[in-house]
């Protein structure tokens, strides 16, 4: 079995926002047989927790020198392209 | 739980002439206030916390919405506030603080709980991605209307 990935989802305060989109990528990745682990984090620690992390979702700007690819996440809000971004974060994790 | 469990007839603020967000925070955040939803901080607070970080959502349809909050701790019993505006105001994207949304739909969130917050944000981002709902929000002409439509939505489980 490949190995448990880690995706770090950021929100501004690590309460609403991020909930509700790990909960949707946890529930597509479960779906699609991919091993996933979710960590929620405040925007502002997105750069201490990103080492760990094999890929960033987050509804709040992202720097761009990060060094882990980083998914916008805003479509589990406004339902725009919300597959779509669900596909990427699971084309990104089978990388 | 429901938007229509937490919002009250009076902190619905309809066909809105203001001038920009800070306006339409400091309306919605002074009836919460008025209603003793919120502390005295909370207008203030929350619009430190939409300077630093911004919520507006661009949406499907032809209205965007944002979402203006705060920390729990200016809040003393749950709530939310709905305005709706005649022209747009500009909000700053939520994942791109330089771009401009103009927003005409306005729902303020008071809660304060960390689980109520989630579960709130699911039935209100179920609600932004109904545009014919949203439209008809929009057109209603009373606080009445707005909880008629509202109570019409499914819940988000």
């Amino acid at each position: 079995m490949a190995k448990e990935k880690m995706v770090l989802v950021s929100c501004g305060t690590a309460i609403a926002t991020s909930t509700v989109v790990a909960k949707a990528i946890e529930e597509r990745c479960k779906a699609e047989g991919i091993a996933v682990r979710t960590r929620q984090c405040k925007a502002a620690e997105i750069r201490s927790l990103a080492q760990d992390a094999d890929l960033i979702v987050t509804t709040t700007p992202v720097p761009s020198d990060i060094g882990v690819p980083v998914i916008q996440g805003l479509a589990f809000l406004t339902g725009i392209g919300r597959d779509q971004v669900l596909d990427q974060i699971c084309a990104a994790l089978r990388d | 739980m429901r938007i229509v469990d937490l919002l009250h007839p009076e902190a619905i603020l309809l066909h809105q002439q203001l001038a920009d967000s800070t306006e339409v925070i400091s309306e919605l955040g002074g009836r919460l206030k008025a209603l003793g939803f919120v502390k005295d901080d909370f207008v203030k607070a929350t619009l430190a916390r939409e300077a630093s970080m911004p919520t507006g959502l661009p949406l499907m349809g032809e209205v965007n919405a944002a979402l203006p909050h705060v920390d729990i701790e200016y809040v003393n019993s749950p709530a939310l506030g709905l305005a709706t505006l005649v022209e747009p105001v500009i909000f700053k994207n939520m994942v791109n603080p330089d771009e401009e949304v103009p927003v005409r739909l306005v729902i303020m969130l008071a809660l304060e709980q960390p689980k109520s917050q989630v579960e709130m944000l699911q039935q209100v981002a179920g609600l932004l991605q109904q545009p014919a709902a949203i439209e008809q929000l929009m057109n209603a002409a009373t606080p009445d209307e707005v909880l008629g439509i509202l109570e019409e939505l499914p819940a988000v489980t």
